[in-house]
């Protein structure tokens, strides 16, 4: 018996979801009295994978098949299953991601274990239960889900743990093959194109994010959203009528039916916070609102807030921060 | 073509969400229901698909009690051309996908589509579990559908970019925004979904896995703190030396 963790990689580095999966992964692992092992997915480099030790991982398991350098639905399946077993896996963790869901969802029915995704927080296991505590009602309510049989599989929201580090730690790296064949990978993709990041802050693992409504006019005047989330190292996103007339690419779009975030920084730039804005972002450690209409409801949600005109408060926050730096 | 779209029926989204005194339960008195925004997309789709191939079928599926059949006549006005509801409350994902698997599998359904979760258990499960119990491909969460033949071409999400997918029919979809502008029932939509066959059928198969004990709403926020806009550069500060997150 023991935790299995799924960690997704890219260029090399370990995401930042995933290294909150791996040290939560950790945790329900001393939580049950066992070790955590993780399976790598994605682009991985197998001195990175062994600083997953710090993380609390005892051990890596990574297949060199090149294939799965790109999420490939059916085989990432596989090679998790095959894993899973192989390690007698009683809980699974990922990350509450395109790639956890869509990878969790099957393996749920392939092994027969229950699946929370959204979790927010430790398992309690005491009383002969497992109970874990999810995000519900976009962001406006929490359930506490009890998960039945032998195994489970738990999805947890990204930034809502934090992960931890100890430093040195190593974990052992074993090669691992899934005896993945050609069908496997018969739903890959043809082509897979990557955003343009510029700044390199990728909106859905990013701490910090400076969004824009449309109180900033038009697409001409972004620079000015771009300028402050340079300054803070955030991304940057926007809301659903930006992202409907254009302005902005849909990729940014927060919101109920956009991407759901929580960083620990949301700064709101002329977003007046209708409630379908608010669920994407609710659940946003600290939010800022700026806006010069007083009676924006985005204020009540709000910790901080300046009643004022974004084109002369923008320009005046970017400077205090680079004041600051 | 035969078009599977399954939809849940939700909280509107300006809803106030509140809990029975015991928290078990979702408090639906006086709640306005909704086709799940996420659906609407998956269904405008498919009868988009439909209409441009100028032949196939549109049905739509629903898991839920007598209460959703409102929701269940607006997607006939859209555009569906029958339903089926599952008569059984939807306990979890997995029970929900046990329903549209069986369905799935009954009426042979070449793409059966679904928005990529709803906004109320906000799973993204369920996509994924159909694929698996019918051993055939899910892509999900999609934001571009098109078919030639037998052959779909999609564009996926993932974190920071997307991938285009290209999978044979019979196969499950995900949607999301940009894939259409999800439609609004006409007037003669309205009038014809009257008379559209809506076929309701017993629930099959094996327990949810998953139990809701409790739910809770987010602790209040304490109020805002306003900064004059004059000295703008104090939040800065603020949020350096008070709320630790620059």
């Amino acid at each position: 018996m023991s935790v299995l963790v799924v960690v997704e990689c890219a260029d090399g580095e370990v995401k930042k979801s995933s290294l909150e999966v791996a040290s939560y992964g950790a945790q329900v692992a001393a939580q049950l009295g066992t070790t955590a092992t993780a399976i790598a997915v994605g682009e991985a480099n197998a001195a990175n994978l062994a600083t997953l030790g710090e993380q609390g991982i005892a051990k890596v398991l990574y297949d060199a098949e090149p294939r799965l350098k790109d999420f490939v639905n059916n085989a990432y399946t596989k090679l998790i299953a095959t894993a899973a077993e192989q390690e007698q896996a009683k809980v699974i963790v990922l990350a509450n991601s395109n790639i956890g869901a869509a990878v969790g969802s099957r393996l749920s029915v392939r092994l027969k274990a229950s699946l929370a995704t959204n979790v927010v927080e430790l398992p309690r296991t005491d009383g002969g239960q497992f109970v874990v505590k999810r995000g519900a009602f976009s962001g406006k309510a929490f359930s506490d889900v009890v998960l039945s049989g032998d195994r489970k599989i738990i999805a947890l929201k990204k930034n809502s743990t934090e992960a931890k580090h100890e430093a040195g730690k190593t974990a052992e790296v074993a090669s691992f093959s899934a005896q993945l064949s050609d069908a496997d990978f018969a739903d890959a993709p043809t082509q897979v194109v990557m955003q343009d990041q510029a700044g390199g802050i990728l909106l859905p693992e990013a701490e910090r994010v400076v969004s824009g409504g449309r109180g900033m006019k038009g697409p001409e005047n972004w620079g000015l959203i771009e300028d402050l989330a340079k300054a803070l190292g955030a991304a940057t996103a926007c809301s659903k009528p930006v992202s409907d007339v254009d302005w902005r690419p849909h990729h940014e779009h927060v919101g109920q039916t956009g991407i759901t975030i929580s960083p620990n920084l949301y700064i709101a730039c002329g977003i007046s916070g209708a409630i379908q804005h608010l669920a994407g972002v609710n659940s946003s450690k600290v939010i800022v609102v700026i806006n010069k209409d007083p009676e924006a409801p985005f204020f009540k949600a709000a910790d901080y807030g300046i009643v004022g005109d974004v084109f002369d408060v923008l320009p005046k926050l970017t400077a205090a921060v680079k004041e600051l730096n | 073509m035969k078009f599977l779209v399954c939809i849940s029926n939700v909280p509107d989204t300006t809803t106030k969400i509140t809990f029975t005194p015991d928290n078990k339960e979702f408090n639906k008195a006086g709640v306005q229901f909704v086709i799940n925004p996420w659906d609407e997309y998956a269904l405008t789709r498919a009868i988009e698909l439909k209409e441009a191939a100028g032949s196939g079928s549109v049905t739509v599926l629903n898991v839920g009690e007598a209460d959703t059949e409102p929701n269940i006549r607006k997607a006939l006005a859209i555009g569906a051309d029958d339903a089926i509801r599952v008569n059984a409350a939807p306990q979890d994902a997995y029970f929900v996908a046990e329903q549209i698997a069986a369905v799935a599998k009954e009426g042979a359904y070449d793409v059966i589509l679904m928005g990529k979760e709803s906004i109320d258990y906000n799973g993204f499960q369920v996509h994924g579990m159909v694929g698996e119990m019918l051993g055939i491909p899910t892509v999900a969460p999609a934001m571009k559908l098109d078919l030639s033949g037998n052959t779909a071409t999609l564009e996926r999400e993932i974190e920071g970019g997307k991938e285009i997918v290209t999978v044979n029919t019979p196969f499950v979809a995900s949607c999301q925004q940009p894939m259409c502008e999800p439609r609004i029932p006409n007037m003669r939509g309205i009038m014809t979904a009257r008379t559209k066959p809506l076929k309701v059928v017993p629930p099959v198969g094996e327990p949810a896995r998953t139990t809701v004990a409790e739910y809770a709403l987010p602790p209040k926020k304490q109020g805002v703190k306003l900064i004059d806009a004059a000295n703008a550069g104090d939040l800065i500060k603020l949020l350096r030396n008070e709320a630790k997150v620059i």
